[in-house]
Order: structure tokens, then C-alpha cells, then sequence
């Protein structure tokens, strides 16, 4: 047992940091002061664009698509390297981690051969269009709707919890074709243009203030019928293609989220009425409960890790990634902040305990996002321990005749 | 980047889990309580026959000389399965020996106890509050031990003790055999591995090694422990699981329910947890293992031990105690082997100091690492 690369990965490795060092130039120190969203964009792009002329965009995707036809080993060993740097990240993160392999796995071959490449090399930013206000958990409930007229689509309905979407040049979007014919069966998928007439964005503010998202409202948007992705009817199974991506890429906790050290941090730091807060018993119990979070989810990343690396599939515990994360950050977030009586209340810029103020608010959302908690726990109930599903009264009723029990 | 079990842990692991699942289980370990014996001695000497107490002597000494990756797999397989055998029992005193026995004692002990002539166990409770690692109250004086342990896991059986006593530099360890050591049982909560009480009254015994080896020792064991756990909590889990397919009520399988599913979940995702901390904790043990290294506790060893026995008993826990509830009255039975897996989370939650005594030791092992960094 060890935490080594192979002779191969080290190689490709010090391949991976000596380019990065020869050209991540400014971005190997911290930003002075923060990027605006049009900076961000503006350099997101030139690192994109700059990864891609040397061949490091898609490294897991098929050559045919201009991918690099590598491992996940080798995408999991550039990602490291990358995050030691301060490199703009998040632009692509929907487009090319979720959208555009659902383009090349369920498009024609015109169509990949129009998007794919551009998007590899970051000329056009995408967006994912699944969630609506009455479909979120239950995402098979949709609503949207595309009717076709002649050799096109015309869209009209809602979208909401879009990354992005102000800032994408398309999107993907799961659409109700057939309202005569049950929920999962009367999808279709199709790219939309983001800048098409018709299309409205608005911000979302989140309880926890920050604008991270959007609402999207298609008004009569028409979409030609060759821009459907899969069949009419199978937007359901398109779209599992994109969440499976999905799952893989929103575990973990987020790159610089609170953790352990952060608690002992403020811990060592705060004088309670009877001591020490680092002596307390209490306290010490909560910091070894979060090691134990924590660090259990990084560990259960190297299982995943040495068994890409033996080029086999990670097991089924991959699964409990992020409903461990999310609750974890809220709770740690919680405790440190009782500790810190009103100090934890009021807000100082740039202290540890404003850290866990935000890691607080934001922290609620991530229980959201992505699969809630009990959609998760239902997932690992089902899926893992093979446990009958929920029983679901819609699931064979025409959605035009569904009505709540 | 290779974290995971060896092969041939892997291949031992099948082994044992096909072997127990035929010859141990609960059913076996209902019989050995109903008939009060100390173990079940046709399997343990099927045990023997297999090799498993030799698995870590080294050859020289009449053992397999296998890794820390084939101990961890064995208590898990004995975890998992009740097996009324004192096998970790034995494990532990071969594991002191191999710690801090000298030339001498490692020759005089551990052939024997490869080959299951002598059966071991490690006493270091005196029947009080103490931790493992607080001060004992016996002591080694002319070379011969006086006072008694309690509750001591395998002791009507085992022919040797490792037995803690007080040292200037803390806690430390005496080798003793037992032939002339009065003992009784001890009625604990758990039925299948019954505890002694060791009257020792002036008993030979040698002086094993410092008080740094008996450190390392309850990290070690802490390791041993939650592969223990880790397997007891999966087949209460199994079994849970197997009972919410099939049991119906209000018209459904009540494994729909979410307030029954989400419980199972839960079961999985700290018995993951506890897996990821364990399987760090070997390696940490294996890397203490190496050539040239002391002995002593390390850094790594420390952390890992500590997690993993914390994160093992967090998911034995709730498994075992979430088993009966899941199972409603019927669990709640003397016939049902529910019972089984809450009995020995306590066995195990008390066999090397308790879950608060581990987290505290966890973040001492943090400070330390951060006062090294700093």
C-alpha cells in the first residue's frame, strides 16, 4: 500500500509541472485584488485557449472528437497540478465537464463537428438547462416545452438554477415533447442558443447574498430540428448522460472550504469562561469528529484514485461523498461559531470565524445542489444496497392527466 | 498512487470469508453461549490448521511472516462472522512480542504460539475507569507479579498474558504464562467471548519491552479493532438490509420507507468512513513496520490508529443499535441475532479504550503534527 504515483503517472506528472511552471506566468501567485466576472471571463478564455493549443483540453475524450484519448488518471494528475496554481477555473467546469460529452455522445456527427471543437478550446462557454421551479428532486417533472413546426422547435417555459447562463453561448435543454405520454417518456433534448431571440436571464440572489446563478425564460425560442440531441422522447436517457457526469464532478468538498485545521484554528484561538476552548472536551470531540469527515472523504478519493490508476472502476463508495461534505461544513461551521458567542455573530472581513460564517450560509445550498441529501441517501439506498425504490404513483400516468394524490 | 489492500490480503480475505461463512456465523455463536464454554474448540483447531495465528510470525519462527494488510483482513473476517475463537486475542500477544520481545522471548514465545500450543491475551483492565494508557495498578517486583485484571477478553482460555504494570517512564508490559494464575469468569455484556478475571499472586513474569511499546501496542490494536468493527458492522448491516426487502407493513416492503432506507444509508455511509480510516491506518501500521524503524509509535501511526478506531466505532454503533430498531419487537427477542452485533459493539467499544478517549488522543496527534510543522 502507498500513495505514490507509478513510473508513468510521475513522468507524465513532471511533464504536466514543468509546463504549467514555463506557462501559468502570473497566475503561479495569488491575484493582487479579485477578478471582476468580465476579467474572469476575459482570462478564462486566454487559459483555456492556452491549455488547448498544447494539448491538454479533453484529455479523456476520444481522439475522434478531439480528445487526447487518455486515462482519467491523467486528467485527475493535470487537475492536481493545476489547482497548486491560481489560474482562473469554473468557466468550464458545466460545459466541458457535463454538456458538451452529452453533444458528442447523442449529437450528428455535423453538429459535434460545429461545437465540439470550439468548445474545447474555450471560444464558447456553455450552460446546463434541466432544473425548473416544479422540478428540482423530481426533474422528470419538467415542464418546458418544445413543439415542433416543420423542420423546427419552438420552446417556451422556464429554467432556474442555471451556472453561468448569463455568460454561455448555448446551452443544453430538456424539453417536454409529449404531455400525452408518461414523465420520463415524453422528453427530448436539444442545444439552444443562448443568445437566440426569445431567451431571457435573470440573476438569482442566494439566501446567502452572492448571484452564483440564474433563471432562464424561453419565450417562442426556435431550435432546428438538427440540433436535437437523441431521439424525440429520449431526452430522459440523454440527460442521465450528463448527470452521471454531474455526480463525478460535484464531489468532494469545495478547493478552499473550512475543515478541521480551520476549527482548531479558531479553537486555539478563543478564551471561554472555563478555559481554553482547545481544552475543552467538547471542542476536541467536534475537531476529531471533523478529521474524521474529512479526512474520510479524502481517503475514500484515493480508493477511487488507485483503482483508476489499476485502470479499474471505482467502487460504489464514491457515493457518499457529498452528503457527508455538505453536512459536515454546516455542522463544523455551526459548532465553531457557537463557541465564538456573539463574536460568531458579528461579521469582520477576512477573519477565520467570517469563513465559517460564509461556509455556513453556503453550506445550506450545498445539501441542495447536485442531488439533495435524501435524494442521495435514496440513491445509495437503491443503487448500493439494492432496497425496493420509492413507489411513485406517476410514474405510467399520462403527464397531461397527472394530478397530486 | 496504490491505496488499497494487497492481492494476496485480498485472496486471504475470500478465504477466510468463504470458510466462516460455513463453519461460524451467528448460529455457531449462539451455540457456544448456550453452552457457556469458553470457545468453540473444534473450530478454533480448524482455525490453527489454516494457519491464521502463524500469519504474521515471521518464519524463522515457525510462522507465515505475512503483512499488516493479512492481520487487518483476518479481524475483519472474525468481526464479521462472531467467531467464538480467541484468534485476536492471540494476535495481540503475538503483536506485543514481535514489538518489544527480545531475541529470547520472541524464540520461547512465538513458535508456540503460531502453532496454537499457547493461546494469548492481553490484560490491561483492573476492573475501574482507567484508560489504556493511564497508570496500572500492578507492577513487576523481583520478577513476579502480584493483583488482579479484569475483565480480561479470552482469558479462561488463553496459557499467556500480556499483562500491563506500572513503570517510572508510565504504562509498560510483562509476559506471564498462566498455569499457576487463578482465574474466573467475569460476566460482561457480551456472551459469545467471555472475560476472565486474572488473579495473579506471585506470578513470574518478565518485563517486555518500555512503556513505548505499549503505546504503540494500543495503536496497533486500535487498528486491529476497527477491522474487527468494521466487518461485526457489515453483517449487521447484511442482515438488516436482507429484512427490510423482505418484511411488509401498510402494504409495502418497509425497506421503501425512507425513514428505513435512509437509516441503511446512513449504515453505509459510516461504515465507508470507517473503511477509508482503516485502510489508513494499516498502511500507517505497515509503514511502522518497516525495517529499521524503533517500535515506537510514529506520527502517522498515531493519526491513522486513532481515526480509524473512532470512525469504526461511530459506524459499529449505529449499525448495531439501528439493527434492532430496524428489525422492530422481533429484534428486540432473545432468539434473534440482533442481540449478537450490540452485545459486541460493546465488547469492542471496551476492548482498548473508549470512542472519547480515542478522539482526544486523534487531536493530540493533530497538535503534534502541527507543532512539527510549525
Amino acid at each position: 500500500m502507498d500513495f505514490n504515483d507509478t513510473p508513468a503517472e510521475a513522468e507524465f506528472r513532471a511533464t504536466v509541472k514543468d509546463w504549467i511552471a514555463d506557462n501559468a506566468g502570473e497566475y503561479l501567485a495569488p491575484p493582487a485584488k479579485p477578478w471582476g466576472l468580465e476579467d474572469f471571463v476575459i482570462r478564462s478564455k486566454g487559459w483555456q485557449a492556452t491549455k488547448h493549443a498544447a494539448g491538454y483540453v479533453g484529455l479523456t475524450w476520444p481522439k475522434a472528437v478531439g480528445g487526447q484519448g487518455l486515462t482519467p488518471m491523467h486528467q485527475i494528475i493535470f487537475n492536481q497540478e493545476e489547482s497548486r496554481t491560481y489560474v482562473p477555473s469554473g468557466l468550464y467546469s458545466i460545459g466541458l465537464g457535463m454538456c458538451i460529452p452529452t453533444v458528442f455522445t447523442h449529437g450528428s456527427p455535423e453538429v459535434a463537428a460545429r461545437y465540439v471543437p470550439k468548445a474545447l478550446r474555450g471560444d464558447e462557454v456553455w450552460c446546463q438547462l434541466f432544473s425548473e421551479p416544479v422540478a428540482g428532486s423530481d426533474l422528470a417533472s419538467i415542464r418546458t416545452k418544445a413543439v415542433k413546426e416543420g423542420n423546427e422547435w419552438v420552446i417556451n417555459g422556464q429554467k432556474v438554477w442555471t451556472s453561468f447562463a448569463h455568460k454561455s453561448d448555448f446551452g443544453i435543454v430538456v424539453c417536454r415533447t409529449d404531455f400525452d405520454a408518461p414523465k420520463h417518456k415524453g422528453l427530448t433534448m436539444f442545444i439552444v442558443d443562448m443568445k437566440a431571440p426569445g431567451v431571457e436571464v435573470r440573476g438569482i440572489r442566494q439566501m446567502s447574498g452572492g448571484s452564483d446563478f440564474n433563471e432562464v425564460f424561453f419565450t417562442d425560442v426556435r431550435v432546428n430540428d438538427s440540433h436535437r440531441l437523441g431521439a424525440v422522447g429520449d431526452g430522459w436517457k440523454v440527460s442521465l448522460t450528463t448527470l452521471m457526469h454531474e455526480r463525478l464532478a460535484v464531489g468532494g468538498k469545495p478547493r478552499h472550504a473550512p475543515g478541521y485545521r480551520t476549527l482548531m484554528d479558531v479553537a486555539s484561538g478563543i478564551e471561554t469562561d472555563t478555559g481554553p476552548a482547545m481544552e475543552r472536551a467538547d471542542v476536541r470531540q467536534r475537531i476529531a469528529d471533523t478529521y474524521i469527515a474529512d479526512e474520510g472523504i479524502k481517503l475514500t478519493q484515493m480508493r477511487a484514485l488507485s483503482a483508476l490508476s489499476k485502470g479499474a472502476i471505482p467502487g460504489p463508495e464514491q457515493s457518499i461523498s457529498k452528503v457527508v461534505v455538505a453536512k459536515t461544513m454546516q455542522d463544523m461551521a455551526s459548532f465553531a461559531l457557537d463557541l465564538a458567542e456573539t463574536q460568531g455573530f458579528a461579521v469582520e472581513p477576512g477573519s477565520d470565524l467570517e469563513k465559517l460564517q460564509s461556509s455556513y450560509m453556503w453550506s445550506a445550498g450545498l445539501r441542495i445542489a447536485g442531488g439533495t441529501d435524501e435524494i442521495l441517501r435514496n440513491i445509495i439506498a437503491e443503487r448500493v444496497l439494492g432496497l425496493p425504490g420509492d413507489l411513485r404513483p406517476d410514474k405510467d400516468t399520462p403527464f397531461s392527466q397527472l394530478k397530486p394524490l | 498512487m496504490n491505496f488499497d489492500l494487497s492481492d494476496d490480503a485480498k485472496t486471504l480475505k475470500d478465504a477466510a470469508r468463504r470458510f466462516l461463512d460455513a463453519r461460524a456465523g451467528p448460529s455457531v455463536a449462539r451455540k457456544t453461549m448456550d453452552a457457556g464454554t469458553t470457545h468453540d474448540a473444534a473450530l478454533w483447531s480448524e482455525i490453527v490448521e489454516q494457519g491464521w495465528p502463524a500469519a504474521r510470525v515471521p518464519e524463522v519462527h515457525g510462522g507465515l511472516g505475512l503483512g499488516t494488510d493479512e492481520a487487518c483482513v483476518l479481524a475483519e473476517e472474525i468481526g464479521r462472522s462472531l467467531a467464538p475463537v480467541p484468534l485476536l486475542s492471540t494476535m495481540a500477544a503475538i503483536e506485543a512480542i514481535l514489538l518489544a520481545g527480545t531475541e529470547t522471548q520472541q524464540a520461547q514465545w512465538l513458535p508456540m504460539l503460531a502453532s496454537g500450543e499457547a493461546l494469548g491475551c492481553v490484560a490491561w483492565a483492573e476492573g475501574d475507569a482507567k484508560s489504556p494508557t493511564a497508570m496500572p495498578g500492578l507492577n513487576l517486583a523481583g520478577g513476579t507479579l502480584t493483583g488482579t485484571k479484569s475483565p480480561v477478553p479470552d482469558g479462561l482460555v488463553a496459557t499467556m498474558a500480556i499483562v500491563t504494570i506500572a513503570t517510572p517512564d508510565g504504562p509498560a508490559m510483562a509476559i506471564a504464562a498462566l498455569e499457576r494464575v487463578a482465574r474466573e469468569k467475569v460476566d460482561t455484556l457480551d456472551l459469545v467471548r467471555p472475560s476472565a478475571r486474572l488473579s495473579f499472586a506471585n506470578t513470574p513474569a518478565e518485563s517486555l519491552g518500555t512503556a513505548a511499546h505499549w503505546l504503540r501496542l494500543t495503536e496497533q490494536l486500535a487498528v486491529i479493532s476497527a477491522w474487527e468493527a468494521l466487518g461485526t458492522a457489515d453483517a449487521a448491516r447484511d442482515m438488516t438490509v436482507a429484512y427490510a426487502k423482505d418484511r411488509v407493513a401498510f402494504g409495502q416492503r418497509i425497506g421503501r420507507y425512507q425513514g428505513v432506507k435512509h437509516k441503511l444509508a446512513d449504515m453505509y455511509i459510516k461504515a465507508e468512513l470507517a473503511r477509508a480510516h482503516a485502510l489508513h491506518g494499516c498502511w500507517a501500521w505497515s509503514v511502522a513496520t518497516r525495517p529499521g524503524e524503533t517500535g515506537a509509535s510514529t506520527p502517522e501511526l498515531a493519526q491513522a490508529a486513532a481515526a480509524a478506531r473512532v470512525a469504526s466505532l461511530d459506524a459499529l454503533k449505529f449499525t448495531a443499535e439501528e439493527a434492532v430498531q430496524l428489525h422492530g419487537g422481533i429484534g428486540f427477542t432473545w432468539e434473534h441475532d440482533a442481540q449478537f452485533y450490540y452485545r459486541r459493539n460493546r465488547a469492542i467499544a471496551a476492548s482498548i479504550g473508549s470512542r472519547a478517549h480515542w478522539q482526544d488522543r486523534l487531536v493530540r496527534a493533530l497538535e503534534q503534527r502541527n507543532r512539527a510543522a510549525a
